[in-house]
This record gives C-alpha cells, structure tokens and sequence, in this order.
C-alpha cells in the first residue's frame, strides 16, 4: 500500500508537470515574446507605434466593429434564446444549426460568401450601385464578417441556461396576467444575468480578433478599413517587427483583461447559484 | 383552445419575427448566394478546379496538419482536464483560466508570435536548429500553430464529464488490485471516451478552416506549406470567384460531415452527463 501512495504521487508530478511545461511552452511563451519584441527598442519606439496615426484609426474601426457585433448578436440572441426556450414549434433542431453554422465554416469562406452577396458579380450589385452604397472593401462589409463570425455567441450562452429552467414560472406569470416584457425583465432575466455577460465578453473577445473574414471583405485601406489584427499583419509583412509587435502587445492585453473578467464573471455566476 | 393552451407565454411572434429577420440577413441571404453561385458553375469546371495539383497537395497539407495537431490536443487535454479535476496544486486556478487564451487572444498575433519564437534566431527554434530541425516555414510549423488553436477544445470537452465521474470504482478496482493503467483504460477511459472524441472533431474542424495562425508560419510554399484557406484567399485576391468557391464547397462539405459525426457522438455523451 505505501509503495503505491508513493506510485500516485510520482504520477501525480509528472502529469502537472507535464500540464505546465506544455501550456507554458504554448501559451505563455508566445505572450512573453509579443512584449519583449515590442520593447526591444525602448519605451520610447512601443509609444510611437501605438499611437501612430493609423494604429488609432485601426483602433477605432476595431472598437466600432466589436461594439456592432455585440449590440446585433444581443438582440438576437435575446429574442432567439426566448423562442427556442419557451416555444414548441416545428423546425427548431433547423433553426439552431443555422445559427451555429457561422462558426462552424472557415472564416475564409465566411468572408467569401459576403463577396459572392455583395461583390461586383452579384445580382445585388447595380442595385447596391444606385444607392451608392458600397459594402464589399468597405467598412459595412468589416462589420458585417464581425457579426457573422460571433453570431452565435450570446444565444448559445443563454439557450441552456433557459432550458434548464424550465417554462413553469413563465407560464404562471403568463396567466396572472403579466405582459411578455414584464415576464422578461422580472422573472427571466435574473436567471441569465452571468451567462448574459458571459456571452458578450465572449462576443466581443472573438470580434475584436477576428482576422480571416475580415480580411477577406475589408481591402486593406489603410486608414480606412484595416482594424487592429489587419494592421498588425501589414506591419509584420513589411518587417516592421517593433511596431508589429507593439501593436499587438495591444491585444494581448485585451485578450488577458477578458479572461480575468471572465473568470470573475464565472465565479460570480456560480455562487448565484 | 388547443393552441392558446400550448402558448400561454407572450411574445412568440415578436420573438420568432427578430429572430428569422437578423438570421436572414446575416446567415440565409449570405448561404443562399453561395447556392446561387454554385448552381451557375460547370460541374466539369468544379471538378478541374478541385483536382488541380496545387489544390490536391493543400488539401493533403491542411488535412494532416490539422489531424496531427488535434491528435496531440486529444492527449494533452485529457491530461491536462485530469489535472485541474483530479490535482489540487498552487496556480491551478490561472491555469485554469488560461486555457481559453486562444479564443481570446487574436489568432494573428498568436500567429506572430509563434512564428518569432520558432525561426532559426527564436527562443525555441535556434534550440532545435542545432539539431537540424526547421520548424517555422515547414509542416511542423503550421502543426504547432494548430496545436495553439485548438487546445481548448478537448480540455473543455472531457473536463465536466471527468467532474461527474464517480470515482466508487476507481476504489473499488483499486482495492481489487488493479493497476492505475488498467483502471484508467477500463474504468475512466470508456467513460470520457465521447468526450475526448467530441472535442478531437471540434479542434480538427477549426484546425482545417484556421487561416490567421497560419499564414505568419506557414511560409506558403505552393505544394509544400500551403493550406486550403489560403489558395482561396489567393484566388479571391485574383478575383477568380469561381475556384474559390468551389473548394470552399469541398471544404464545407468535409466540415458538415464533421459536425454531423459530433452531433451524433454529443447526443450520447449528454445522456451520460444526464445520466442515463
């Protein structure tokens, strides 16, 4: 028996040990190198690239797109989760693989179907013309690969959460005579609150990095359609490595603020319950 | 009456109208142009387009990258998912947190990033270049990216089920004598196996449509490093919509069947998680 309490604990070292020396290799690793790139030539260089001219603007388009993302897929996700939830209807099993297909295709090929949408060979085209509204290599085209790479986002978060508590209180609010807003805010709404927020932190972590699609669709005007992810890779093809990296050290930071906060989000939601 | 009974709840049609007209905008119309546009394509046309030599080697490329890399997500995550359930230790917590890092951090700089660490003057790549061994701008690059993307997944799959395990027969099996391998492979293993399944099929879908990563390492070499997003990103850039479109089609049909395959193993692993 005592031989094989020491048997566990040597495993139980080198099964953490290897967890850590992977996930360090992995995901540590490449974050200490965006910030050691990025100083390499002093504080002095780090400053002057982030706040670049275009590295604003590219700022700016990125906080708009993710900020357009995030208000769409609410709305939707709220009204989505409240119709698979609470109704029984024919077609729903349809209607939730469509709206999760958007994250199951390449973000390539979501870029792509915007093109064959709203691009020069589409029937839409001289209709897009006439109102002198141009969508593909313009910025409605970046916000509208952002709202379909994160489409999905909210109403996944809130479908379980919905399914899980049942129709019981609804339907008893329903019959006391509560209107459907009142029944929402009241008795609905207190129970997603943390997978709600849940759900928006994911939506905007994922637009705010998106790069397939929105490389696809945006053209790379510089100053005009390129956010923070295209800007970077301009960058980094022109081997300016300092700055590249500088610009991303932007991200990274944003990347680790939305995973504190949604640990913190997590926790919190947990002990709700 | 019947159907009053059925939907006491309000809002049904307000509900359903939002919900179709934002799911048509942004999902149906887009999808429905893509069907358009493939019904006007030769089939002749499609099928040289997808045999062209430069297409086939991508495919081959983007198919073994992407399997090799969720392969070894599928043992890391079930180490790792054992280890945060199983182990208590000091940082457990942040490395709990970390794992969803690569859906949070931008898959170009992750890209970026990689890429630095892993060229013959990086921290990891001048290591392995004494031996010989290039990692950015090869296969071995673009597996390495992948293996980044796709570490959730498995982790995130087999954790809650591990959580629900209960762990009676472990003892039980322990006290009957059994080996800590045999009880893992007898006991634990049949038990996570949907799980880990699940979570390959996901990793191994997002790898094969993963671009941003990608592109930094990979070095792009035609026939050699080049993976399928990225002839269609070239042929988008030549405004050859045609081509692009019609490998897209390969591609969404391989990832369709996989998200078939999942949905088939998830059915039954939430009757565990139930369980039934």
């Amino acid at each position: 028996m005592h031989e094989n309490k020491l048997g566990s604990k040597i495993v139980k070292g080198v099964l953490i040990g290897i967890s850590i020396l992977f996930l360090f290799v992995m995901l540590i690793l490449p974050l200490i190198t965006v910030f050691s790139e990025a100083f390499k030539q002093g504080w002095e260089v780090y400053v002057k690239a982030i706040t670049d001219e275009y590295t604003v603007k590219a700022t700016i388009l990125t906080l708009e797109a993710t900020l357009i993302a995030v208000a769409v897929n609410t709305i939707f996700g709220v009204f989505a989760a409240w119709a698979i939830t609470k109704f029984r209807f024919k077609g729903k099993k349809v209607l939730t693989t469509l709206i999760d297909l958007p994250v199951t295709v390449s973000p390539v090929i979501a870029g792509l179907i915007f093109i064959l949408t709203f691009g020069r060979q589409s029937i839409l085209y001289p209709l897009l013309q006439q109102a002198d509204v141009s969508i593909v290599y313009a910025v409605p085209g970046v916000v509208l690969a952002t709202v379909f790479v994160t489409f999905p986002f909210i109403s996944r978060e809130l479908i379980p959460v919905l399914e899980a508590q049942g129709t019981d209180e609804e339907e008893a609010a329903a019959l006391m005579g509560a209107n459907g807003f009142t029944i929402f805010r009241r008795i609905t709404f207190p129970h997603i609150k943390w997978a709600f927020l849940y759900g928006i932190i994911l939506c905007a972590a994922r637009a705010m990095g998106e790069f397939g699609a929105v490389s696809v669709l945006s053209g790379h005007l510089r100053g005009k359609t390129n956010t923070l992810p295209l800007h970077v890779e301009i960058l980094f093809n022109e081997f300016q490595y300092v700055p590249a990296f500088a610009v991303s050290s932007i991200l990274v930071i944003m990347a680790i603020a939305i995973l504190i906060i949604r640990s913190v989000v997590e926790y919190k939601g947990k002990k709700d319950i | 009456m019947k159907k009053a009974k059925k939907r006491v709840i309000p809002l049904f049609g307000l509900s359903m109208g939002v919900t179709l007209s934002i799911l048509s905008l942004v999902v149906l119309i887009p999808l429905a142009s893509l069907v358009i546009y493939t019904a006007q394509m030769d089939f002749s046309d499609f099928i040289q387009t997808i045999t062209r030599e430069r297409v086939l080697a991508s495919f081959k490329v983007s198919f073994i990258t992407a399997f090799i890399a969720s392969l070894i997500n599928a043992v890391m995550g079930v180490i790792i998912a054992w280890v945060l359930v199983r182990y208590q230790f000091p940082g457990k917590k942040i490395i709990d947190g970390m794992i969803e890092l690569p859906f949070a951090l931008p898959t170009a700089v992750a890209g970026m990033a990689l890429t630095s660490l892993t060229t013959d003057n990086g921290l990891i790549g001048s290591f392995f270049d004494k031996f010989g061994i290039k990692i950015a701008y090869t296969q071995v690059g673009i597996t390495i990216a992948l293996i980044f993307i796709g570490i959730p997944f498995v982790v995130r799959s087999v954790q809650p089920i591990l959580e629900k395990l209960d762990s009676s027969y472990e003892e039980a099996a322990g006290v009957l004598g059994a080996s800590r391998t045999r009880i893992f492979w007898k006991i634990i293993f049949p038990e996570i196996r949907p799980a880990v399944f699940t979570g390959f099929g996901l990793a191994f879908g997002r790898c094969l449509g993963e671009y941003g990563s990608v592109v930094f390492i990979a070095g792009n070499k035609p026939y050699e490093t080049e993976i399928t997003p990225l002839i269609i990103m070239s042929e988008l850039q030549e405004f050859d919509y045609k081509s692009a479109t019609a490998i897209a089609l390969v591609m969404l049909a391989v990832s369709f069947l996989l998200l078939f395959v999942i949905n088939l193993i998830q059915a039954r692993n939430t009757k565990i998680l139930k369980g039934g």
